[in-house]
């Protein structure tokens, strides 16, 4: 329904989508400008920032696409619809992703894969390369999903702090889009162990370009990526029963 | 003064949300310091980039987090509650109101740019400035030059969001196009990348577009790279750009009055 509803202005609709295409795009350029100045950054070529930049753009586009409208939840507390959700015999997490569920943001995956694209061209694949590929692109998508659901349970108890989230989600995508050696080592500890975002590419990237960690952190790291998307899903679902039960209907 | 009852209203009404504004503050810091170590970086390899040190490229950074909501980069102000009352029809009640529509809007939009300067402004630059080495205007015609420097960059934005905002007229929905506008304007402003190390000729170009005011003329003003009589002519070009751009909404809503039927009964 909210697929068809988006096609009702048809023009809006082509422009959002040609849109959030361009605007990820031209996020893009705005990178590879910065390789017009300068050959690497912090030690890392084009191609290998458009590898990270690829899967860390895959990660929070397949996240946004499935619950992306729970940004929203603070708006249904707000306007008293979670009531009515409540009642439904479906579970309610479902039912706020299918809300406003917007065809558009394959735009911004699209572009991402195109990226990726260009970046895969850093790699010497191998079989377990190509494997750990698949497995990256879902822990990623699985952590950002879980970001967008955590960061978003703090509206449960204040309804206009939609803001708030986004530097997690949208913050923790622009972060991945750099390689870490950019940061200082106490930024790298805190988005490790902390705010595990390092987990959606940089680790298991470290491993396809076969480059020691800068940091010096085990190579094992790499494969700790599926068991921080279990870990920090584990999280957003408890902060989510959390936020739930604390709800309490704002009344009338 | 109307104008300014309507600005102070404006005001007003921003500032009810505060919660809103601290999330906002915190992002804006977030976004803040991720730049600056990706500029940073940048600038350890070319420490001349532009013709900005590592200091400069930071406090461009923290200028332009502060002023990504007072100028509405991303689109948004006075001009979204515009489109959305063409959409219902309401813009009918705004047309007979006594008082020119642009001026109406734009005293509303100052308003909420004034909010968003003290509050999404100044909050995130201090947090900057205690993480940061972040350079202060470093003459006082300089900081009165920036200050001018951004009212002309409101005014601009807000042309260009009224004419977006317009479009409803007779596309009835702004939301692409605002999105598509919002892109250009992050891109051309020089919020993504500063303009001064655009390769050239692209580098020329955009410096002459009207996206410039938004960012990096009051940049350049703060950061003493235009000083003197390159103020001056920084700000010549934003006042020619807001006048062309300002005429063009009067001319555009001029012609939706006469041709569009406002939707309703």
């Amino acid at each position: 329904m909210w697929v068809r509803s988006s096609l009702a202005y048809p023009v809006s609709f082509w422009m959002l989508t040609v849109g959030s295409f361009l605007v990820t795009l031209l996020d893009f350029v705005g990178l590879a400008l910065m390789f017009h100045t300068i050959p690497t950054l912090g030690g890392f070529g084009l191609r290998e920032v458009a590898l990270l930049y690829g899967v860390s753009g895959i990660g929070i586009g397949v996240g946004d696409l499935l619950i992306g409208s729970v940004e929203q939840v603070g708006l249904h507390v707000r306007t008293g619809t979670l009531d009515a959700m409540l009642t439904r015999p479906v579970p309610l997490i479902v039912q706020i992703c299918a809300d406003r569920f917007a065809l558009r943001r394959l735009g911004r995956i699209s572009q991402a894969v195109v990226v990726l694209g260009y970046g895969v061209g850093a790699v010497d694949w191998t079989a377990p390369k190509v494997a750990l590929t698949a497995v990256m692109l879902v822990s990623a998508s699985a952590i950002f999903f879980s970001f967008f659901v955590a960061f978003s349970c703090i509206q449960f108890w204040t309804v206009d702090s939609t803001e708030f989230a986004n530097a997690f989600t949208y913050g923790g995508n622009t972060m991945t889009q750099y390689p870490m050696t950019i940061f200082p080592r106490e930024v790298l500890k805190g988005l490790t162990f902390v705010v595990p975002v390092a987990f959606v590419n940089w680790y298991l990237c470290l491993y396809l370009l076969d480059r020691p960690d800068p940091f010096g952190l085990p190579a094992w790291f790499a494969v700790l990526s599926p068991v921080v998307a279990v870990l920090t899903a584990t999280v957003a679902a408890l902060a989510w029963r959390t936020g739930v039960r604390h709800y309490t209907s704002t009344g009338s | 003064m109307l104008y300014v009852a309507v600005a102070v209203r404006s005001f007003r009404r921003y500032s009810t949300y505060r919660t809103a504004t601290l999330a906002g503050v915190f992002t804006n810091s977030v976004f803040g310091v991720i730049y600056s170590y990706a500029y940073l970086a940048l600038w350890h390899q070319r420490p001349d980039a532009g013709g900005y040190d590592a200091t400069d490229a930071v406090t461009y950074v923290w200028l332009g987090q502060a002023l990504l909501m007072t100028v509405a980069l991303w689109g948004g102000g006075t001009t979204d509650d515009l489109a959305e009352r063409i959409r219902t029809g309401d813009v009918a009640i705004d047309l007979y109101r006594p008082v020119g529509l642009v001026g109406w809007y734009l005293a509303g939009d100052l308003g909420r740019a004034a909010y968003h300067v003290l509050a999404r402004g100044v909050l995130p630059t201090v947090f900057g400035l205690v993480l940061f080495d972040i350079a202060l205007p470093p003459t006082l015609a300089a900081g009165l030059g920036f200050a001018v420097s951004l009212v002309l960059a409101v005014v601009t934005s807000f042309a260009m969001r009224f004419l977006v905002a317009s479009t409803a007229f007779w596309l009835l929905d702004q939301t692409g196009l605002r999105t598509l506008s919002g892109v250009l304007a992050i891109f051309l402003s020089g919020m993504m990348l500063p303009l001064v190390i655009f390769p050239e000729p692209l580098r020329s170009i955009a410096l002459a577009l009207p996206w410039a005011s938004y960012l990096q003329t009051p940049a350049d003003i703060w950061l003493g790279h235009r000083a003197g009589g390159a103020i001056l002519d920084g700000l010549l070009v934003q006042v020619v750009w807001a006048a062309v751009l300002l005429g063009a909404c009067q001319l555009v809503l001029g012609a939706a009055t006469r041709k569009v039927v406002v939707q309703g009964g």
